[in-house]
């Protein structure tokens, strides 16, 4: 990535989660014609919040379900839905930063990472200690991503990835001297006990081998061609914005469409081909194998290996719409009352069968519907 | 005090001062007993070489056997408990910290805090049945009631690992106060309540913080942090019966005003902090008195009818016995606190048991009826008669009969007898003997004048000059009229106090540093950062100076060139911007950093408070190189 464009980056950022609104307002897409017989695809009610009801901040960037709690990084601070109740830490609290980018929970102990954008935070029993780039190794305050895997927290930041050795407090940075790493704009992280993905703004899909040490990079096979002259050959794009590894399959989302690779194979996922609502893609995060949801500006996506759902507002009118694409193309139309808060969608976590939407005008959360349930 | 130092021990040549020695340790001890009992009958005492130390004590759930965990000698002795004759001395490993009996009582586990490992004991054989290795400094065990985990307090990576009860095998660690150290069950043994010595990060010169770590027993996750505003050092805790009457016994340092005078408390105040369903929010409670304090409070028992209290206070030598009735009801009546008030205890401080040495763990029979107390320092265990709130006897445990220069200085390292009003003692500040992570205002030149962070004992010895500034040539100039006219506000110590003072501190050697490999190698990170520690180039190609190279000023190895210099981090309310190059020894230990502890981290040293590159040439570095220089400086 030029020098120019980097400088640019957070610029972008800012812009392109302020201009939700402008591009939610976009004209839709010309749509095939529907089919009669939609796949059966899940259904949910929607539930939202906002500052109406509890939220300190309706710019939702990430969701983090903890069995019963509900984690909710905002613009304005860190908030906890418990009890039918919202709590929020903020920095008074010892919170880095009011505005959360990203969370993780340690599943062993039950404590909660929060990147911010003013340093690292950790929640343990109400406590909340932070880690900057001035009182600790962090290699910088602005934390797009973490993830933790065993005694390792796994951290993306704007200048570089580190990680953090809970065991020894020992600090390890990854860079450009260390790692394949082109730029060092790195935008989210999924750690699993075999492998460790980032997602690098400007350099593809950076992979650390857990039993070897050794990394690797996956590019885009077009280099920094917009048009995809190499379909299904590798990475969609290398302005990568989000992986999750599960079930030893790696999705990565671009602002460029989306990819999953098997080790073997790649396959890319484009408006033009398949269901997905926006190539404009934020977040996405993988159920397993073949199932996986997708944050876009256009929407929240769903895809079952075959076929695909978007549950959002109408693009014409911001009513509650589903959609269903089939195997060949066909789109139905799914009577629905209800829709996440807002199409764009920044952050997802499942409960259960239910699923938590951040958007970037309230939090939602999906309860899960019976089949042929109109709610 | 421990096996480290057992190569130190030396007695003096001059017969006088020996003599003089014995003789303050007997008219310590004569004040105690009505009767005393010799309990080590397998060796004598002329045959024996290390002080046992007796730091904490336990009944077999029969009561027919006491558990006393001697420090000294790395043992855990068995005694009868009707007798106290010993029944077998069962060797475990270095400088144990802490030992609980597991729920049937079959084993007993310690924690040996110098060579970071478990011993397990079967208690039918009295045998070592296990050594496990676990993390850093364990100080205290305790085993959940299904017995299936474990957990155990690290003092260094302020934690609490999980073990698996059968294997030892470490399945995860909470996060815990800094200097995590003694653990108990709640009656119910559903949750597990964890204290920690040093007080947690929180701003320059503001109050300590410090908290109760409630862990959910089933689930081993953090529940809660019960915060303890003010405090830095939390000790044991103790509940009722019931469950209903928490406490610990804390230190509530007022270190963030001038340390002017001892009068009414002026240095510390020596509380409990009671919480639970009987009090509501957590309260402190006083236990000091005016010109009689309670310094350097450590472990808590309460009576099974939950009537009394009893509080054992090392620096002052003594056993406070509480009225829990009327504390309760002194609480109520005061809801807004009662912490600066010396007149409070007289509500329900019944009396002030003198007992032995630098009295620390406590037991209580099942009945209530016979209180014992390890007194650390003079090697006894003091009965008490809870019915008559007096001594009933005095154990003495077989140890040397002569009291060497060294163990006569570590007496009064922890005895606040030598301060006015017997309030405080080297070791208040100095928890056990290392530091206590505060800023104090030390000398009387106004409010916030000449801030200056508590340094470490450890490797302290030929390091002078001493004080930041470097004004004190040397020990004795330190702990003699310094500590004398500064701190404790006392008469002049006699020669050979200070002498034999002076001998205990320059013994204080550095503990295991965990950050080394085995042999002593080096990893990458720790080798990059050495080579910027040693480095005379920047990396521009520019010589740096010698005076402006972190191996020149911090050289030796304990990381002193002992020399004065001004690097940049004089404040607006110092006198003066120079100061001696602090040694380096365990550095990784002793947050916070620079003079006057402004420093949160080893980082700020660096990324905040040497913007002119006056203290190293560091502004140069890349960050992935600056935290290889802190790994570097780890192993120091």
């Amino acid at each position: 990535m030029k020098k120019s464009l980097r400088l640019a980056i957070p610029l972008c950022m800012a812009l392109s989660v302020l201009a939700t609104t402008a591009i939610a307002a976009q004209a839709v897409p010309a749509q095939p014609q529907l089919a009669p017989a939609p796949p059966s695809m899940p259904m949910y009610r929607f539930e939202n919040f906002t500052t109406a009801n509890g939220l300190p901040n309706n710019h939702v960037f990430c969701v983090l379900v903890d069995g019963d709690r509900i984690w909710a990084g905002t613009e304005d601070g860190l908030a906890l839905y418990e009890n039918h109740t919202w709590k929020t830490y903020n920095t008074r609290d010892g919170l880095a930063h009011r505005a959360v980018l990203s969370l993780a929970l340690d599943k062993r102990t039950g404590d909660v990472w929060a990147g911010t954008m003013a340093g690292l935070s950790r929640i343990s029993g109400g406590r909340i200690d932070s880690f900057t780039q001035l009182n600790s190794g962090l290699s910088n305050d602005v934390v797009y991503g973490v993830s933790v895997e065993g005694e390792n927290v796994w951290v993306a930041t704007a200048a570089g990835a580190c990680k953090l050795n809970l065991r020894t407090s020992q600090w390890a940075l990854y860079n450009e001297r260390n790692t394949p790493m082109n730029e060092i704009w790195v935008y989210g992280v999924s750690a699993t006990p075999t492998k460790v993905y980032y997602a690098v703004w400007g350099s593809g899909v950076l992979e650390y081998d857990q039993k070897t040490g050794r990394w690797d990079k996956y590019d885009d096979p077009d280099g920094e061609n917009e048009m995809v002259l190499f379909k299904d050959q590798g990475l969609i794009h290398e302005i990568v914005t989000s992986v999750s590894y599960v079930d030893n399959i790696l999705w990565a989302a671009t602002y460029f469409g989306d990819s999953r690779y098997d080790g073997r194979y790649w396959h890319n996922f484009l408006t033009k081909d398949s269901g997905l609502p926006s190539n404009f893609t934020n977040t996405l995060k993988g159920v397993d194998a073949t199932h996986a949801w997708f944050g876009t500006d256009k929407g929240l996506a769903y895809y079952d290996g075959v076929n695909w759902a978007v549950y959002r507002p109408s693009l014409k009118d911001g009513k509650p719409e589903m959609t269903v694409r089939n195997a060949a193309g066909n789109i139905t139309a799914i009577p629905v009352t209800t829709a996440p808060a807002h199409n764009y969608v920044l952050g997802i976590d499942f409960q259960g069968d239910d699923i938590w939407v951040a958007t970037a005008k309230g939090l939602s959360h999906g309860i899960r519907q019976p089949r042929n349930s109109t709610k | 005090m421990s096996v480290a130092l057992t190569s130190r021990h030396r007695t003096l040549q001059a017969g006088v001062i020996t003599t003089l020695s014995l003789l303050v340790c007997a008219l310590f001890s004569a004040a105690l007993a009505n009767k005393t009992v010799q309990a080590d009958e397998q060796t004598s005492a002329a045959e024996a070489t290390d002080y046992a130390s007796p730091l904490e004590i336990l009944f077999s759930p029969d009561g027919a056997r006491l558990y006393v965990l001697c420090q000294g000698t790395s043992e855990i002795r068995v005694l009868n408990a009707s007798t106290y004759a010993v029944i077998k001395n069962i060797k475990v490993g270095a400088v144990p910290r802490g030992f609980s009996l597991a729920p049937d009582g079959a084993r007993l586990f310690v924690t040996n805090s110098w060579d970071d490992t478990l011993s397990v004991i079967d208690t039918s054989k009295l045998e070592v049945i296990a050594t496990w290795p676990v993390a850093a400094e364990p100080s205290s065990v305790v085993e959940d009631p299904s017995q299936k985990q474990l957990f155990v307090a690290n003092r260094i990576s302020s934690d609490i690992a999980v073990l698996d009860a059968q294997t030892g095998v470490e399945q995860k660690r909470l996060l815990a106060g800094r200097g995590a150290s003694y653990l108990a069950l709640s009656p119910d043994g559903t949750k597990l309540y964890a204290t920690h010595v040093y007080p947690n990060p929180s701003p320059h010169r503001t109050a300590p913080e410090s908290e109760i770590t409630v862990i959910d027993v089933a689930r081993a996750v953090v529940l809660d942090r019960i915060p303890l505003h003010g405090i830095a050092g939390v000790f044991h805790i103790a509940f009722s019966a019931d469950g209903r009457l928490g406490a610990v016994a804390d230190y509530h340092p007022k270190n963030l005003v001038p340390l002017a005078h001892l009068e009414h408390g002026g240095a510390f105040e020596d509380t409990l902090t009671v919480f639970g369903a009987d009090v509501g929010k957590p309260f402190e409670v006083p236990l000091d008195e005016l010109e009689r304090y309670a310094s350097q409070p450590f472990d808590i028992a309460i009576s099974p009818d939950k009537a009394r209290l009893y509080v054992t206070s090392g620096g002052s030598e003594i056993v406070t016995v509480i009225d829990v009735a009327h504390m309760l009801q002194s609480i109520r009546q005061h809801p807004g606190g009662l912490v600066q008030d010396l007149s409070a205890s007289a509500n329900y401080v019944i009396t002030r048991i003198p007992v032995g040495l630098n009295p620390r763990g406590l037991a209580l029979s099942r009945n209530g009826r016979t209180l014992l107390v390890a007194n650390r320092l003079d090697d006894t265990i003091s009965a008490i008669d809870t019915n008559t709130n007096r001594l009933s006897s005095s154990i003495k445990l077989a140890g040397p009969a002569r009291i060497s220069a060294l163990r006569h200085g570590e007496q009064t390292f922890y005895s606040a007898r030598q301060s006015f009003q017997a309030q405080i003692a080297c070791a208040n500040c100095h928890i056990d003997s290392t530091f206590d992570g505060l800023t104090w205002d030390l000398e009387p030149d106004g409010f916030g004048r000449d801030i200056v962070d508590n340094k470490l004992l450890e490797g302290v010895k030929d390091t002078q000059p001493y004080k930041w500034t470097g004004t004190n040539p040397n020990i004795p100039t330190e702990c003699g009229p310094r500590t004398e006219k500064y701190f404790w506000r006392s008469e002049q110590w006699s020669d050979l106090t200070l002498a034999d003072l002076t001998v205990y501190v320059r013994s204080l050697d550095p503990r295991p540093n965990r950050w080394k490999l085995p042999g002593y190698d080096l990893t990458p990170a720790q080798e990059q950062g050495k080579a910027i520690f040693d480095r005379a180039v920047d990396k521009f190609g520019k010589p740096i100076p010698e005076y402006n190279r972190c191996s020149y000023c911090h050289s030796g190895p304990k990381g002193t060139n002992q020399k004065i210099f001004d690097v940049g981090t004089r404040k607006s309310t110092d006198n003066t911007g120079r100061f001696k190059s602090a040694p380096l020894t365990a550095i990784a230990l002793t947050a916070p950093y620079l003079h006057d502890g402004s420093a949160q981290t080893m980082e700020e040293i660096w990324t905040v408070y040497n913007p002119e590159d006056k203290h190293g040439r560091t502004n140069d570095l890349t960050k992935d190189e600056l935290n290889n220089l802190i790994e570097y400086l780890r192993t120091r």
